[in-house]
């Protein structure tokens, strides 16, 4: 079978390696992990946003019969001034370490404070409950303009304010300010036919994995430490842990699981030293999981924000400037996601001027980390607000507004950063072209119509494959990137396209990090492409080695030999791969093939758009989702099934923080909604079938022509809502969620003006 | 706490176990008797990923006492398929990759199978209103509805 | 970056590496080597940009006459 576009594999939709253990139930997450002798533990959480820990007296718990371990913050390393450098800048030691259990202070309700392992987790639940925790209640900040403020509580009173990359010595909540210029701005607003400013607020809101955090430790009595976990990046948690515990690398081997979802939220650590430490004090395994409401209250949810964004264009049609002012929760420790945002908040469109003026903030909240294109969600539902209001104002149709205005090659963004070859046209003229579009909007009362354009620029970083060539032609493909979406089988696509191999004659796994070469996270859109780069390396370097054997076998110069659609020959002479597996043992035994790669260019950036047909419930504000498609630039969807699928994920996600996601903070600064119930994600009655149309704008950058496509969809649907709720009811939105009682108090507030303006 | 004696049918096969008044099935299936492939999300009855069916209704076990199981049929994921092969509803999630990070999958597929049990022929809305108590969060639902409708298809062909 | 650079955006300099034209740089306006640059390789929080391409190779990577270099935060996703 091909695929029909010169591919033998790439592009056809084979069933994933993993996917009958995964629909079987036999394939082990990290929940799933079972050890003899295991212990369970579990983690007591401060109750109060923000608080000076006095004492902790663990004696009690301790006493409890069952109970093997009790920890506090105490018991880890000290940290100091330390800082530590594990790939995105240096950090301070103690906030990493703080988080993970909390020594002076406690920065957020569910702050972690002391942990318990016993016989089984019912007893080391009860053990928590003895345990006593003298706390000093201080005052607490969890609004972000509250927190930017002079006087705000301070969370970190050594903490000063860095601007510009200089500290300014000044302490406050705002742990980073700075800029992106381009051009000359001021003159081009002043010169500007049409200016239009406006005003945005994006409640907090969390990744939503339906697998809780969980980590398996065993602290072996010649210092060897094992950790099983759900993660993103084994590596990363391996970095992580030994930071945390001050142990080397060399002394700490990570194992994933399967892992059920991440998003970004399963990047940072919070339980793997728990576990270790847990373990060294009982020398048992020791297993955590998280509770689901802990998940929601200690684990890092992404940033709510404040946006200001302004926009000049000229009668023409040119946008002619570009400001904005994006502020964003960081939590409770600096480090947060802001400049993300400033990479993505105008980058779809070409604009000569601009300021991106950025302020990272921390508060009494959970340390924010990523979710999915971190940052692109808040810039873009601010951004194209102002987009459609200036199509509006200058009368000119807002997709041909966006066209005209479109990124293309060679543009340079408000960060300095110049395109190369991307889709972000292509993708605005899929929207133009799709049989959605074209199709009637729905015209019924309370019914409308929006569209959006969104961006993320993915990344490279680290992967290393290694394959082995079996005696019968199969090839078991190691490699590092942990699985969260189906990319093992993709890994496997690009490895077996390149040799001409069945993509089932390539077993692929995801290894430990004693078994494979260092890899960086899953995440950032990466897996297919730096991962698949990786593999296609490893699989030209077995095609090499073959080669080599098959001039031995035949006693011909190597460079006699050709390979060509799966045979090597040379003269009369061939021998299919499966052939010449066989002959492996008689021409110096096992052929292994490997690759890393720190892809040195062409990381290709993804767009993605949404058309969204929406009904607003006049009596409600409840907002139905009558028809939704989805367009993302692929470059080259390897596994269409699977590029479809983070299409629809991220839009069912994006969904949800347009319509209804956010974090309910009481009076006290406790978490309300840390449940599903009322965090309310959508569900299969929310959403209808999701439309998706795969462009194809070849990355240069990649063998294949991949781009990442994991995150980019998550971009465009809060404003493709905000637009069609628009459409219906008459007023554009500026706050998300637009739940029901916002969408209904608009919807009053519009029909009361209209009331009043009709003389009513 | 002592512990109690139940005796219980699980996916057609005599079962007994001991456990604490307060373990709940989700607890007993996966910790004492080893099915991890009824998944704990939530543990309080919000997500569907510890579904199974209890003499043919379905429940969330998380949600059930381990010693309620005592003369009770319980079906879970590991139950669907046979020596033969997967069940139609395993092998249409695979097809129609109905399943990104697959920790709902298996409360996905107890619950499309006691759809299906109970109405071979669902509507698309009638497949979204009986799986909305399993929630998903990678793909969307979309490809999880088509693989409903083209099961339950397969499933009445084969009647 | 560009109060570093008292508010210049794009400043030509002369250099066939990422080195030299830091180097280069810092002879233009002093203190500017130390933003980008620690132990002798580039800090981790910033990504190197020649021509548009994020570079590994840091102080290393070859610059061509009309190449551009661009210093960029360094981010990931999720």
């Amino acid at each position: 079978m091909s695929a029909g576009n010169g591919y033998k594999v790439i592009g056809t939709r084979p069933v994933r390696h993993d996917g009958v253990d995964k629909v079987t139930g036999r394939a082990v997450y990290g929940g799933d992990t079972r050890l003899s002798g295991l212990l369970y533990g579990q983690v007591l959480r401060s109750p109060h946003a923000h608080a000076r820990i006095k004492s902790i007296d663990i004696s009690k718990a301790q006493a409890l019969p069952g109970v093997k371990a009790v920890l506090t913050g105490a018991d880890l390393p000290k940290t100091g001034d330390t800082i530590v450098d594990l790939g995105e800048g240096p950090a301070r030691l103690k906030y990493m370490s703080d988080n993970v259990l909390a020594t002076d202070k406690t920065l957020y309700s569910g702050h972690p404070v002391a942990a318990v392992c016993a016989s089984n987790v019912h007893i080391a639940e009860e053990a928590l409950d003895l345990i006593e925790v003298e706390y000093e209640v201080l005052e607490a900040v969890l609004n972000l303009r509250e927190a930017m403020k002079e006087g705000a509580p301070q969370l970190h009173p050594d903490m000063t304010t860095q601007e510009f990359g200089e500290d300014t010595g000044r302490t406050s909540n705002l742990a980073t300010h700075f800029q992106h210029k381009l051009g000359d701005p001021d003159t081009a607003f002043a010169s500007a036919d049409v200016v239009i400013e406006r005003e945005f607020n994006t409640a907090t809101v969390h990744q939503g994995y339906i697998e809780p955090h969980n980590a398996t430790a065993m602290w072996n009595a010649d210092g060897q430490i094992t950790i099983w976990t759900s993660t993103q990046g084994s590596f990363a948690a391996r970095a992580q842990t030994g930071a945390v515990l001050d142990i080397p690398v060399s002394k700490i081997k990570v194992v994933p699981q399967e892992i059920g979802g991440g998003f970004g939220g399963k990047i940072p650590i919070y339980l793997e030293p728990i576990a270790a430490m847990l373990s060294k004090a009982s020398g048992q395994p020791v297993k955590l999981i998280m509770t689901r409401p802990a998940v929601f209250e200690s684990t890092g949810p992404t940033p709510g924000s404040h946006i200001k964004i302004k926009m000049g264009a000229n009668k023409d049609g040119k946008i002619v400037a570009a400001e904005a002012y994006i502020a964003f929760e960081s939590g409770a420790y600096p480090g947060g996601l802001v400049g993300a945002a400033a990479m993505c908040v105008f980058s779809c469109y070409d604009i000569a001027n601009g300021l991106i003026d950025c302020y990272d903030v921390v508060l009494n909240k959970p340390r924010s980390f990523a979710y999915r294109a971190p940052g692109s969600t808040q810039a873009c539902f601010a951004t194209e607000h102002v987009v459609e209001l200036l199509a509006a104002e200058l009368g000119i149709d807002p997709l041909e507004f966006r066209l005209k205005n479109s990124a293309t090659t060679g543009t340079r963004r408000i960060d300095g950063v110049v395109y190369p070859k991307m889709g972000c046209k292509e993708v605005l003229e899929a929207i133009r072209d799709s049989e959605h579009y074209k199709s009637a909007a729905p015209s019924g009362p309370n019914q409308g119509r929006g569209i959006s354009l969104g961006y993320w620029f993915n990344v490279g970083l680290q992967s290393a494959c290694t394959a082995s060539v079996n005696n019968d032609g199969t090839v078991s493909l190691s490699e590092g990137s942990t699985d969260i979406g189906g990319s093992r089988t993709s890994i496997a696509m690009q490895f077996a396209e390149t040799l001409s191999l069945d993509v089932d004659d390539v077993r692929a796994q995801v290894v430990d990090t004693d078994s494979i070469g260092h890899t960086d996270v899953t995440g950032g859109s990466r897996v297919t492409y730096a991962t698949g780069w990786a593999a296609y390396k490893s699989a030209l370097d077995v095609q090499a080695q073959m080669c080599e054997r098959a001039a031995q076998l035949w006693e011909v110069e190597v460079d006699q030999v050709a390979f060509e659609e799966g045979v090597f020959s040379s003269g009369d002479k061939s021998y299919t791969f499966k052939e010449l597996s066989g002959h492996l043992d008689e021409t110096g035994g096992p052929v292994i093939g490997r690759a890393t790669v720190n892809p040195d260019s062409g990381v290709g950036g993804s767009f993605a758009a949404n058309i969204a047909d929406v009904e607003v419930d006049p009596d409600t504000g409840k907002v139905q989702v009558l028809r939704f498609t989805v367009i993302q630039d692929a470059g080259k969807a390897i596994h269409p099934s699977y590029v479809e699928g983070q299409m629809q994920g991220g839009s069912a996600q994006g969904i949800g923080w347009a319509l209804n996601e956010e974090y309910y903070y009481n009076k006290d600064g406790q978490l309300d909604n840390s449940s599903y119930l009322d965090y309310r994600i959508p569900t299969s009655l929310d959403l209808p079938m999701i439309e998706t149309i795969i462009v194809e704008v070849p990355n240069p950058g990649h063998p294949f022509g991949v781009r990442g496509v994991g995150e980019a969809n998550i971009a465009p649907p809060p404003a493709a809502m905000a637009g069609a709720i628009a459409d219906a009811i008459g007023v554009r939105l500026q706050e998300l969620p637009m739940k029901p009682s916002n969408v209904l108090a608009a919807t009053q507030a519009s029909e009361g003006q209209a009331a009043l303006a009709a003389g009513g | 706490m002592s512990k109690i004696h139940v005796q219980t049918t699980i996916n057609e096969e005599a079962t007994e176990f001991l456990c604490e008044p307060r373990e709940s099935l989700l607890e007993v299936l996966r910790e004492t008797l080893g099915f991890t492939g009824t998944k704990e999300g939530c543990n309080d009855g919000n997500c569907g990923a510890c579904s199974v069916t209890l003499d043919g209704v379905l429940i969330d076990s998380c949600l059930m006492l381990a010693v309620e199981a005592e003369g009770k049929s319980i079906s879970t994921v590991e139950g669907l398929a046979n020596p033969e092969g997967l069940h139609p509803i395993q092998q249409a999630f695979l097809e129609h990759a109905a399943l990104q990070c697959g920790i709902c999958t298996p409360g996905f597929l107890v619950a499309s199978k006691a759809l299906l049990d109970h109405n071979p022929e669902p509507s698309e809305h009638e497949i979204r209103h009986w799986l909305a108590g399993n929630l998903c969060r990678c793909t969307g639902y979309d490809k999880i509805v088509r693989a409903v409708l083209e099961a339950a298809q397969t499933v009445r062909a084969s009647a | 970056m560009q109060k570093l650079t008292e508010g210049q955006q794009q400043i030509p300099v002369e250099g066939s590496t990422v080195r030299q034209v830091v180097e280069a740089l810092e002879s233009l306006y002093p203190g500017f080597k130390d933003r980008i640059v620690e132990d002798d390789r580039i800090r981790t929080e910033i990504a190197v940009a020649v021509d548009g391409e994020v570079v590994t190779s840091g102080l290393r990577a070859r610059v061509g006459a009309e190449s551009e270099v661009h210093f960029l935060p360094a981010l990931a996703g999720g």
